[in-house]
């Protein structure tokens, strides 16, 4: 076997790295201008945290402490340290931390969190370091601290035209007491948060260098590949390795509890191995089917649910006594989350200790799962996490890690599971399908005054009962339900609300129309009537609600008519974010074509204005992909979409020419911004088509209504 | 197992493995260039695109017996100092996000660039069929030809 060479080649840097809590070095190619090593490598770092290091030479290291699936905060996170330690963006080192729960607190991804959660907090880790670089200075010059300033890695005394860089002042800083009253920096002085920062790692994606858990190449490694169970209710029974054995390159094969496991000298030799297996799996459970679901859905949403998630006023009544009841089912099927880069995991369990290496949006939880399914302490397990090939809740459960894992502890060899892609779409944890029974009540003035939806999804998680327009109507129920099954559901980018954004801003566009109203000032409207006459508990903030439709409205010239296009409009709250969006189609061939996309969105304070607008892009491709061609189907157990050809994704001849962005110009914290922009699209992008062609998607993929002519 | 000899990035390379092997674990396996990714192992998503002589091919599905003495460029060889136009568009587009995907599209870009110096929104359209799961799209197709008018 071959190995990469290891891709340090200098002990300086190794130092930084270790002293930073471990990690890959990502960053490499930043240091290429660095003068070799000198004795001014051996003196002493300044770190007053885990998140950065300032060296005498006056390299900058940050931190990136949580996974990178393409989020983004691999760049965004090192940016608020930056902006407050007050450096040169283009001359600081990037390094992704290790997992290191004491060092770096959460560093889960998911819950579109991560910018969220941290900003105030590592921008403190920021300023920390300035203002002991002030005091270091300060004391220097025997001049206050009140006459300095930063700029760009030098403290500067302004009066008497003094400088002094980071570097210089980086060994005395260490010794400086830790502030405890920090000062951040006002939002108007701000040089690196809101600007258009890159992608840190574009250079290393676009030559191709080893970034992601798949490229793991470690001394004596073998690759794995894994026989799994064939469908949902299905174990391991028995196997016969005599033909995988016989495959040249093949080394071992292995079974744990519940899988078969081919090691090898390359990887299409344990593919072929895996492939050679004779297995033998028997029934362990139900072996449940799509059509069954469905038709309990079917049951179930017309039942009462005895604890409705919200209640307020009188559903019932209002639906009695209306002058007349809209009343519509929507149905989102199941998705697979299909990341681009195949499940994998690294993983050298030997003598009671764990090195694991790979993709995981969740390394704490693996850490803990992997310890538990071993019998050895969560202190005996290093967890490396590099680039990952995307996320989208899928490594949010640990099952990966766990499996290589136990795989290498009975092989006793480093190993890298890889799983391939028809094993991804047979074991996911996926996006429930769905079914919404939505009933409207429009009383005698032609408002509408009632509302209430049942609805159910497979494992739960059904309604987000307190999403707008509750708060603006008197009588509002929501029944969520689940039926139970032993199809894996997990939660996908932006959960529950992927799918109930779907029908119910499908719903209230269905209302507008039957009451003849705009669809925009209809929301306006009970916008309004949620600020003069809330009901219950309104969990969004009305002004910001408008705010959002206001400039959607104006960015997508909503009341301009162009001959042969149409425009559908939603707006959604979720993550603490609002956005709406205006997508404008044209009927081509008997087909919806969607030419263009609009969105307006407040998520606070924007953190990388090019990763921010690249994340809200994405989400509506994203979803408008999913809500087109996309779904799974399971037949006894078994998924019947193995891969890309039958599993359609989105590419580029369906993705509209254009997404434009705006985001509200506020200096509010950041809220999330991975998922939002998401659970509108497939909504606006179906109110669009009813403007077409007056037929109303309730169930989705919509291209399933449309047949080419 | 036999023995090949194929053009990698303007080398030579001798290979001793099974000739159903696809291309694609040649590359990652035995001369260590990953940066050519498995998407799907069934040329549906490109993440393994190179190129064979002027042309992309995917290479999940293209066995290292057939390559003969055809050559092959991965994203690793496509320029010295990663300042093809192409991957200059790339960064100045700020392209990826999770960026697995992205060697592939890059390959196939310049694929349609040596075939159309200046493509149209069809052209790319019925050129560049790789997934992008994080749905990057609007930036490719800007990048596409924004690589065509530094190429000019």
């Amino acid at each position: 076997m071959k190995q990469v060479p290891a891709n340090i080649s200098r002990r300086h840097f190794l130092k930084i790295t270790s002293l930073a809590g471990g990690g890959v070095l990502f960053g490499f190619e930043l240091l290429a201008n660095v003068a070799p090593e000198t004795a001014a490598d051996a003196a002493p770092l300044f770190s007053p945290n885990a998140y950065l290091s300032i060296d005498p030479k006056g390299i900058v290291t940050l931190m990136a402490p949580n996974p990178e699936i393409g989020q983004g905060v691999k760049t965004s996170l090192p940016m608020l340290l930056a902006e407050e330690l007050d450096v040169d963006w283009n001359k600081v080192v990037i390094n992704q931390a290790a997992f290191d729960k004491d060092k770096y607190g959460n560093q889960s991804a998911g819950g579109s969190g991560a910018i969220k959660g941290r900003y105030e907090p590592i921008r403190k880790a920021g300023a920390v370091a300035r203002m002991m670089l002030i005091a270091a200075a300060a004391q220097t010059w025997s001049v206050p601290e009140s006459e300095c300033s930063t700029e760009n890695g030098f403290v500067i005394h302004a009066a008497s035209g003094k400088k002094l860089s980071y570097g210089e002042l980086a060994t005395k800083s260490a010794s400086m007491p830790v502030p405890e009253n920090i000062k951040l920096k006002d939002p108007s002085a701000f040089k690196i948060i809101g600007k258009r920062i890159k992608n840190i790692d574009n250079r290393n994606i676009l030559t191709g260098k080893p970034l992601f858990g798949i490229d793991t190449r470690r001394e004596g490694m073998l690759f794995c590949m894994v026989s799994r169970p064939p469908a949902f209710g299905k174990k391991l029974k028995s196997f016969d390795d005599t033909e995988a054995r016989k495959i040249p390159g093949v080394k071992n094969v292995v079974r744990t509890d519940t899988v078969v496991a081919v090691l090898a000298t390359n990887t299409w030799a344990a593919r072929k191995g895996r492939d050679a297996l004779k297995v033998e799996w028997e029934d362990a459970g139900k072996l449940e089917s799509t059509t069954e679901h469905i038709e309990a859905f079917k049951n179930l949403i017309q039942q009462k649910s005895e604890k409705p998630d919200r209640n307020d006023g009188d559903a019932d009544k209002a639906l009695s006594g209306a002058k007349k009841v809209i009343e519509s089912v929507y149905e989102v099927p199941v998705l697979s989350h299909a990341p681009m880069e195949p499940i994998n995991f690294f993983a050298d369990v030997r003598d009671g200790k764990a090195d694991l290496y790979g993709p995981t949006q969740v390394p704490g939880r693996a850490r803990t799962d992997v310890a538990k399914a071993l019998g050895i302490p969560e202190d005996n397990i290093t967890l490396g996490l590099p680039r990952q090939g995307g996320g989208f809740g899928r490594k949010l459960r640990s099952d990966n890690v766990v499996e290589a894992a136990q795989i290498s502890a009975v092989a006793k060899a480093p190993i890298q599971m890889l799983w391939t892609r028809e094993d991804d779409m047979q074991g996911d944890f996926y996006r429930p399908n769905g079914m919404y029974r939505y009933r409207a009540a429009i009383n005698n003035n032609n408002e509408l005054d009632g509302w209430y939806l049942t609805a159910v999804a497979l494992n739960g998680r059904a309604a987000a009962a307190d999403n707008f327009p509750a708060g603006a109507l008197a009588n509002y129920r929501v029944d969520g339900q689940g039926l139970t099954s032993n199809i894996q559901t997990g939660p996908w980018r932006a959960p529950t609300h992927n799918a109930i954004g779907f029908a119910e801003q499908s719903f209230l566009d269905e209302i507008a129309h039957e009451l003849k109203k705009d669809p925009i000032a209809f929301r306006l409207e009970l916008l309004e009537k949620a600020t003069t006459n809330p009901v219950g508990k309104v969990n969004y903030n009305v002004e910001k609600f408008k705010g959002v439709i206001n400039q959607v409205r104006q960015m997508s010239n909503w009341d301009k008519k162009t001959p042969g296009r149409f425009k559908g409009f939603a707006a959604y709250y979720s993550f603490s974010t609002y956005v709406a969006e205006v997508a404008e189609v044209s009927i081509v061939n008997g087909k919806p074509k969607v030419h263009k996309v609009w969105a307006a969105v407040n998520c606070g304070q924007v953190v990388n204005l090019s990763g921010a607008e690249n994340q809200v892009q994405g989400a509506i491709v994203d979803g408008l992909g999913h809500a087109m061609y996309t779904a799974i189907t399971l037949d006894k157990g078994a998924v019947q979409q193995k891969n890309f050809n039958t599993y359609k994704m989105m590419r580029m001849q369906d993705a509209p020419l254009d997404v434009e962005v705006q985001f509200v110009a506020t200096n509010e914290a950041p809220t999330g911004l991975g998922e939002p922009a998401l659970p509108p699209i497939a909504a606006v992008v179906c109110n669009a088509i009813f403007a077409a062609t007056g037929k109303r998607i309730r169930r989705l993929p919509f291209n399933e209504a449309f047949t080419a002519k | 197992m036999a023995s090949y000899t194929i053009t990698v990035n303007n080398k030579q390379h001798t290979v001793d493995v099974s000739p159903d092997t696809p291309l694609l674990w040649v590359l990652r396996d035995e001369l260590n260039l990953v940066g050519t990714k498995f998407g799907c192992g069934i040329a549906q998503c490109g993440a393994c695109t190179v190129l064979m002589n002027d042309n992309a091919i995917r290479s999940c599905s293209y066995p290292v017996s057939a390559v003969g003495v055809n050559k092959i460029t991965t994203i690793e060889g496509l320029s010295d100092n990663g300042d093809h136009p192409v991957q200059q568009a790339w960064d100045e587009m700020d392209v990826p996000q999770c960026g697995y995907c992205q060697s592939g599209q890059v390959m196939a870009a310049v694929a349609l660039l040596k075939r159309k110096p200046h493509p149209t929104d069809e052209d790319i359209n019925a050129a560049m069929s790789n997934i992008c799961r994080c749905g990057t799209y609007v930036r490719i197709r800007k990048a596409v030809h924004m690589a065509a008018e530094k190429t000019k």
